[in-house]
């Protein structure tokens, strides 16, 4: 399932003195089966960008096709395009409303007209990918669980319609690092096991950068830069500028690169470092100038 | 959404003109006396000269004439009711007759008159909220509610919740909004349906509103009280209203435009 956008321009409150460009004129294709990490400063477009994926925006002016479907068309059936394309709000678990876990993660797949059967066995399997198990949790009002269980049962709910697409805006906002880890290998484990495009809206860079096979990055409501996250975070000095950073381990490889060290600086996680310091390390003592 | 774009009611436009410039409290006045005279006035040439009137106002406020009348339009349903009833319920002269429907120039006269009525009360105290920000208004209002502290009106409350619930009003919407479409996203249709599937319909949205309402509110409860929020008594302002010249020479025109056209028209 593929998504392109054409020369998409869209504003808030239009024609109003209050109107302000929301997007300029973006084009951008996600290929299916795609990691897609979108960055960007606060208000630089990204939240506005993904919500015209399913339709929940649509474009002043400019063309939308997901899987070869016009969405700006008037009779394209979104209710459809929505099942396929799941998207994850900030803060989901501020959406949940059901009495009990089965009724709000069932809400996506009733919805599509399954089967009361059928809907159960979404769920299970929904929740089962988050890491929650149906049968203590099913009863239980979402009211009642905790924060980090919340959000596992509000994601759940989104994935319970099977979507071929998931976007996710920031979906470990607030959560303690453990559940970030946690929600991320979920998410990591649907892209493998399931080849699901996924994209992932988030400020930490970190993520992005153990995630995603290919980095979009947004400012003022155009696309400023796009490619693997080894690419884009090549140009350090352009992403300082926007506001944003590099991952931590990243920036201190440019530092000990611009005092004069010989290291690679494509890279992105603590694991790679490691491996490129010992390298350096061990090319040392074999010339015999360790200091 | 659009459906809550369209909403100008209570909204505000900065500006720098000599109505936003003006104290609350002479605007609030004005807007009573505008209230006031409009169920006065009987009749079209008054209308007329109130029509004028506000009409020199939101030129002086520099405020787009086409935002002005958008605010008309979430009430059309209501004027074209107010029409529809008075053009058949009034007894009269007959114009024409359909079954036992009759029009009468009665009627027609006195629909007409009540929807300028409604168009000119409208327009002319939206043009309060426009000029005027939320803070100045309750502010105006506290300060004329002042006097009545002694019969036991409790004026700062008053002001208080009036300036908590106009500051919650666009969040409020902002977060129906997102909620609906995290709701369409999972498939929801607000739109089709019979009345009573459109109102089970609702649920998925009115309940986490409500939930994150209370919630809202617990924090800003606890956020006030952190900062020593205590009531009105010994409550000093950052800015103190001051009554200035212009006030006193628009205040005087009003009252006198107001005799005028109250008294001959």
């Amino acid at each position: 399932m593929s998504i392109r956008l054409e020369n998409v321009s869209f504003s808030y409150l239009e024609d109003t003195p209050m109107s302000q460009a929301a997007l300029r004129n973006v084009s951008l294709e996600i290929e299916e089966g795609e990691f897609v990490g979108l960055i960007g400063p606060t208000g630089s477009g990204k939240s506005t960008l993904i919500q015209h994926f399913n339709g929940l925006l649509k474009p002043n002016s400019g063309k939308v096709y997901v899987d070869g479907v016009d969405l700006t068309l008037k009779d394209t059936q979104l209710r459809l395009i929505r099942q396929k394309v799941g998207m994850v709000f900030q803060y989901p678990e501020h959406q949940l409303f059901g009495e009990t876990v089965l009724e709000d993660v069932g809400f996506g797949p009733r919805n599509g007209g399954l089967s009361e059967e059928a809907v159960v066995q979404r769920v299970r399997e929904a929740l089962a990918y988050v890491g929650l198990e149906y049968e203590t949790i099913r009863d239980q009002s979402p009211f009642e669980l905790s924060g980090g269980q919340k959000r596992r049962v509000a994601i759940a709910g989104v994935l319970a319609m099977q979507p071929s697409v998931l976007i996710l805006d920031e979906p470990t906002a607030g959560l303690d690092p453990e559940g970030r880890e946690e929600i991320l290998g979920e998410i990591r484990q649907l892209h493998e096991e399931r080849g699901i495009t996924v994209v992932l809206v988030t400020h930490s860079m970190e993520d992005v950068a153990r995630l995603v096979d290919r980095l979009i990055v947004m400012e003022r409501g155009s696309i400023a830069l796009d490619g693997t996250p080894v690419e884009v975070f090549g140009q350090v000095a352009r992403l300082k500028k926007m506001g944003l950073g590099v991952p931590e381990i990243t920036e201190l490889m440019h530092e000990l690169k611009a005092r004069g060290l010989d290291v690679n600086t494509d890279i992105l996680t603590v694991a790679k470092a490691e491996e490129e310091i010992i390298r350096l390390i061990e090319s040392r003592k074999v010339m015999g100038w360790q200091k | 959404m659009r459906m809550f774009r369209s909403v100008t009611i209570g909204q505000h436009i900065p500006g720098d003109s000599i109505i936003h410039r003006l104290d609350p409290r002479t605007k609030i006045l004005s807007a009573i006396f505008l209230i006031v005279l409009l169920f006065l006035v009987n009749g079209f040439v008054g209308y007329g000269l109130v029509a004028l009137g506000i009409a020199l106002v939101i030129r002086a406020s520099r405020i787009p004439w086409k935002f002005v009348i958008r605010g008309v339009r979430p009430l059309l349903v209501i004027l074209v009711l107010t029409l529809t009833l008075h053009l058949f319920m009034t007894e009269g002269r007959v114009i024409f007759q359909i079954w036992f429907l009759k029009v009468t120039w009665e009627g027609l006269f006195r629909g007409l008159m009540m929807g300028t009525r409604l168009i000119l009360l409208i327009i002319g105290t939206s043009m309060l909220t426009l000029t005027t920000s939320p803070m100045q208004l309750t502010d105006g209002i506290e300060t004329l509610l002042r006097p009545g502290k002694k019969i036991g009106i409790p004026a700062h409350e008053l002001a208080m919740m009036m300036t908590i619930a106009l500051r919650f009003i666009p969040t409020l919407l902002e977060e129906t909004e997102k909620i609906m479409k995290a709701q369409m996203a999972r498939g929801a249709d607000f739109q089709t349906g019979g009345i009573m599937q459109r109102a089970k319909s609702l649920i998925p949205l009115l309940v986490p509103l409500f939930v994150n309402a209370f919630r809202r509110a617990d924090d800003l409860a606890i956020a006030m009280e952190a900062r020593g929020y205590r009531g009105g008594e010994g409550r000093t302002k950052l800015r103190e209203l001051k009554f200035q010249r212009v006030d006193v020479v628009a205040l005087g025109l009003v009252v006198t435009f107001a005799v005028l056209v109250g008294v001959f028209f």
